[in-house]
């Protein structure tokens, strides 16, 4: 499809030095979890990738909690209490997304299962049907005539 | 005048697209000889109009005529020429008159080049053509006329979105839509069949150049998006699992999946109710991506303007053709009984298990996909499945299916054993694990790459393994395995290339696993170092373009103090849309890519935020899906692909008497 | 395989269809009619009360500033609205929040991102509604309000407890098909 970016933010995702942690595994650490949680604002987009100013404050947001020394996870159910389920890029376990993370498993088991079906079914269909009475008479002249022709009986 | 000739085509185009929905099915049903014929020159008249409605928009464009409101609204003067021109495919009703010109073009191919099909298989497939073109023109002329005219003229159109004024964006949608339209025509083959109620060998090959043909095109028009993001968007990443991009992937999945199952139908003529509900599949994902993208039900970076009115014509279509055939498919799919019996360990067995997992991955990308509107009806909740999801989801089917594909090509027919292709793979495995342990340890331990390279070389490993077996290359000296080589069939070259083209698309992912990134503010003459490369920012300089004005850095690439080469990445600003954009600077070597982006300057210091990146094999990601079109464009060229299928269907038939 | 199960799994694509068929009809009926909106997003903080803050004045506004605490013991219903004199919808909310206002609702306002000397000019031309007026000059209490844009409007019951978030400027139509009915129902 033709893509057209309704948004005019995502092209500046140039973002400032100054906001980055001085200690590199933080920062990665930053980055990894930004990546996870999307910006508000913008379509599809993460924190990380946007331009948008609201994304640079939760990139900064994200950068201070980890500073303060909260973990992934205090930092994500940080975010969640205030923008809901919409600001996680990874739906978390749930009973209501487990039809979403259940889905290879269920398609791989349900493939499973046409397959042995088909199987069976292959395996029901074609038995041959059984000679009839006329065509078994035919067999039997045929290998009479074979035989009278070889003459090993009499 | 010129638009008003355009849009009479349209209304000729539709006009002859119910005349070829009517005659050839309704011949084929009678047997009229006479109204079958039909068919053919119908769909080469329908093929002209359109081309012909498509000819005036574009005449449209090029001229900046500012009476027509689809140019007021999607072009400007100022515009470069090329610019102008593949902004008619740009917008909403431009691009639906190419996907409809294209399926022209197709019903045309089949009018012109299936002169060895039965002539009422060809009825058939030409009629559901018609139908298909049928529903797409009424669709365009309903709520889509790109012909309209706005009264007083516009002083000048309000110009193109500055992101689509690109040559891969330009060139993006027509492969696409080669790819779709493709299906489209492996579905009317599917829904003649059924109607038919005869699936054989010879169909299968039939149907097979089609699928090639459209997996092909898919394959580049989805590299060449995803390439154009990379570039463009200045992201640094090459695939976003946005909706817009799920929904070319979904058709690409469920074809590949098609182009396997129908080797079978053809070679052994087993999986025929599989392969037609796989063809159905495979067009009712491409019109699913349409719905998407046009009716706005979802949310995503690219899309239409949203118009649930137009969502709800398209969504009619959809279930027309989809529930349609699955209706047909529900009453006539019992008639087709599988002959080929085959063991799980086999090549087809191969194959089946090939299916079941790329099926799965299309239901993983399809739930994925469409959650957000199911927890929505639901839950009443909304959520997002980005690509963190994706990404965790599809990971332990991509891992088995390729660990299968090595496997699947050195398997005979029928029955195979699984110690022999052990013996012919286990060096490949070495290499595989060879590959991990050289990856781990040069990146400081990073497992999910290094995986990522493992899998890489054994799938690479394993096309070579499959020719250096079908040539004897290990077995006998090396002029006769050449002149084996040369008699190799030309589709078993191509599915050793196309799986190859895998492997080298999956070492491009895993060696982008590995890119490093830098993220500067520099004053002209200061520079960084990345990746032992030193980068030196020159200047910041002023640029002038036909639409555009920029600011354009200068960055000199060193290394041990030899320059490189000049990078001249650009920020330019498009004063009609007031959008900026960003010019990313590459330089490739082939084994990486070195991107330069700039960014916002500090008036007072004068300095200017640089973004650097070194990232690792990102050419290889594209290159492996070029290598996968090659491979089927060799398979489509093979003698048996071409040669007339009836004639020797008609042979073997003979022989036995 | 019976017959019969053969037949019934044959006919699962088009049942599978045509569900799916039904669904995206709902879909596109529930995004004409607005209930659904692929765009719009709930407020997180609904049936909770307000976030715990401290925010200063606007120096000359002539209203004090107000706190998480402020909110929670006010005892009625009252409309808290994020702006900015940047903001161009804001601008035409105005005339609801002074209706309301006027009519006595408390309007409590906090001014997001701005400059003061520009949201005192904003009040200045276009009216004061704000019983109570804060700042939040880098945005952080926004964001602990789950605030993602300008305007937005959260309604408080009268234990202060969330009932409402709108994001989007309240119009004339927003303000009687739905804030009054809010009010009315925690008054």
């Amino acid at each position: 499809m033709v893509l057209v970016l309704l948004m005019a933010g995502p092209a500046l995702a140039v973002s400032n030095p100054a906001d980055m942690l001085p200690d590199p595994a933080q920062e990665a650490r930053a980055r990894a979890l930004g990546y996870e949680i999307r910006c508000m604002v913008c379509q599809n987009q993460s924190i990380e990738d946007s331009e948008v100013g609201l994304a640079r404050d939760l990139r900064l947001l994200v950068r201070e909690r980890i500073t303060a020394g909260d973990s992934d996870a205090q930092v994500k159910s940080f975010l969640h209490a205030r923008y809901g389920d919409f600001v996680l890029l990874r739906p978390p376990f749930a009973w209501n997304t487990l039809i979403l993370w259940a889905t290879p498993l269920v398609a791989l088991l349900a493939g499973f299962g046409l397959i042995l079906l088909a199987r069976r079914g292959a395996t029901a269909t074609p038995p041959p049907a059984p000679l009839s009475a006329e065509e078994q008479r035919r067999i039997a002249a045929i290998e009479a005539a074979i035989e009278n022709k070889d003459g090993t009986k009499a | 005048m010129i638009a008003e000739l355009g849009h009479f085509a349209l209304a000729l185009a539709l006009v002859l697209a119910l005349a070829q929905s009517i005659l050839p099915l309704l011949g084929a049903e009678l047997r009229n000889g006479r109204m079958m014929a039909t068919g053919a020159p119908l769909a080469l008249g329908q093929c002209l109009a359109i081309a012909a409605a498509f000819g005036c928009l574009m005449y449209s464009y090029a001229i900046n005529d500012t009476t027509v409101t689809n140019v007021v609204q999607n072009s400007h003067s100022a515009k470069p020429m090329l610019y102008k021109i593949t902004g008619t495919w740009g917008n909403h009703e431009g691009s639906l008159i190419l996907w409809i010109m294209i399926l022209g073009f197709c019903g045309a191919a089949v009018s012109a080049f299936g002169r060895e099909l039965p002539t009422a298989l060809r009825a058939r497939v030409l009629g559901v053509l018609g139908l298909i073109s049928l529903g797409f023109l009424a669709f365009t002329i309903r709520t889509s006329n790109p012909f309209e005219r706005v009264w007083p003229p516009a002083p000048d159109g309000q110009g193109l979105n500055p992101i689509l004024q690109d040559i891969g964006l330009a060139l993006h949608p027509p492969l696409l839509y080669l790819g779709y339209v493709g299906y489209a025509v492996t579905f009317a083959f599917a829904i003649a069949a059924l109607i038919e109620g005869r699936v054989d060998a010879a169909w299968g090959r039939w149907v097979r150049p089609w699928s090639l043909a459209a997996w092909s095109f898919l394959t580049l028009g989805i590299a060449l998006g995803s390439w154009w993001a990379y570039y463009e968007l200045g992201w640094g990443g090459y695939w976003f699992w946005d909706p817009v991009e799920n929904a070319s992937l979904l058709p690409w999945l469920i074809g590949t999946a098609l182009l396997h199952s129908a080797i079978v139908v053809e070679k052994r003529e087993a999986l025929k109710t599989w392969t037609i509900l796989l063809a159905i599949i495979a067009f009712g994902m491409s019109l699913l991506g349409t719905f998407l993208v046009r009716s706005g039900v979802l949310n995503s970076v690219h899309s239409f303007a949203n118009d649930p009115e137009r969502g709800l014509f398209i969504l009619g279509l959809l279930m027309f053709y989809l529930a349609g055939a699955f209706l047909l498919f529900a009453f006539r799919a019992r008639a087709m009984i599988p002959t080929g019996i085959f063991a799980p360990v086999s090549r087809e067995g191969a194959i089946v298990l090939n299916n079941l997992l790329v099926c799965s991955i299309t239901a993983v990308v399809f739930v994925g996909t469409l959650w957000p509107l199911f927890a929505d009806a639901l839950f009443g909740s909304k959520v997002s499945v980005g690509p963190p999801f994706f990404n965790s989801a599809s990971f332990p089917l991509v891992v088995p299916l390729l660990l299968a594909m090595a496997a699947g090509p050195l398997m005979p027919w029928k029955r195979a054993q699984l110690v022999p292709v052990v013996m012919k793979l286990w060096w490949v495995a070495v290499i595989g694990f060879a590959a991990f342990f050289v990856a781990l340890l040069a990146s400081g331990q990073k497992v999910l790459p290094a995986v990522g390279f493992a899998f890489a070389a054994w799938v690479v490993g394993a096309a070579f393994a499959d020719i250096a077996d079908r040539t004897a290359l290990f077995r006998t000296n090396l002029g006769n395995a050449w002149n084996r080589a040369k008699g190799l069939p030309r589709a078993a070259w191509g599915a050793a290339i196309a799986h190859a083209g895998i492997g080298i698309t999956a070492a491009g992912i895993a060696g982008m696993g590995l890119a490093q990134e830098r993220l500067a503010s520099m004053a002209p003459g200061e520079s960084v170092t990345l990746a032992g490369y030193e980068w030196r920012l020159d200047a910041v300089r002023d640029e002038v373009g036909p639409n555009w004005t920029a600011r354009r850095a200068q960055i000199t690439l060193l290394r041990d103090g030899a320059e490189v080469r000049v990078m001249r990445p650009a920020r330019r600003y498009f004063p009609v849309a007031r959008m900026h954009t960003t010019e990313v600077a590459i330089h490739t070597n082939l084994i990486a890519d070195l991107y330069a982006v700039v960014g916002e300057e500090e008036a007072a210091t004068g300095r200017a935020v640089i973004r650097l990146h070194y990232n690792l094999l990102a050419p290889w990601i594209w290159l492996g899906a070029a290598i996968m079109a090659l491979g089927a464009a060799l398979s489509l060229a093979d003698r048996r692909v071409r040669v007339s299928a009836p004639n020797r269907a008609a042979a073997r038939a003979a022989a036995p008497a | 395989m019976t017959p019969l199960a053969r037949r019934l799994l044959l006919t699962t694509p088009f049942v599978a269809a045509a569900v799916g068929g039904v669904g995206f009809y709902t879909a596109l009926q529930r995004q004409r009619t607005g209930v659904y909106n692929p765009r719009g997003v709930p407020s997180a903080l609904i049936g909770q009360p307000p976030p715990d803050f401290v925010l200063p004045e606007l120096p000359e506004s002539g209203v004090a500033s107000f706190g998480g605490a402020d909110l929670r013991a006010l005892g009625r219903p009252v409309l808290v609205n994020f702006w900015a004199s940047w903001c161009v919808p804001c601008i035409i909310e105005h005339p609801q929040l002074m209706k309301l206002s006027r009519e006595g609702v408390p309007v409590f306002g906090i001014a997001y991102k701005d400059k003061a000397p520009d949201s005192l000019q904003f009040i200045r031309r276009h009216g004061n509604p704000f019983h109570r007026l804060a700042q939040d000059v880098p945005g952080r209490v926004a964001i602990d309000w789950g605030v993602y844009g300008v305007p937005e409007s959260y309604l408080l019951d009268a234990q202060g407890v969330i009932r409402w978030r709108y994001a989007g400027p309240i119009t004339d139509e927003v303000l009687e098909q739905d804030l009054r009915i809010l009010l009315r129902r925690y008054a």
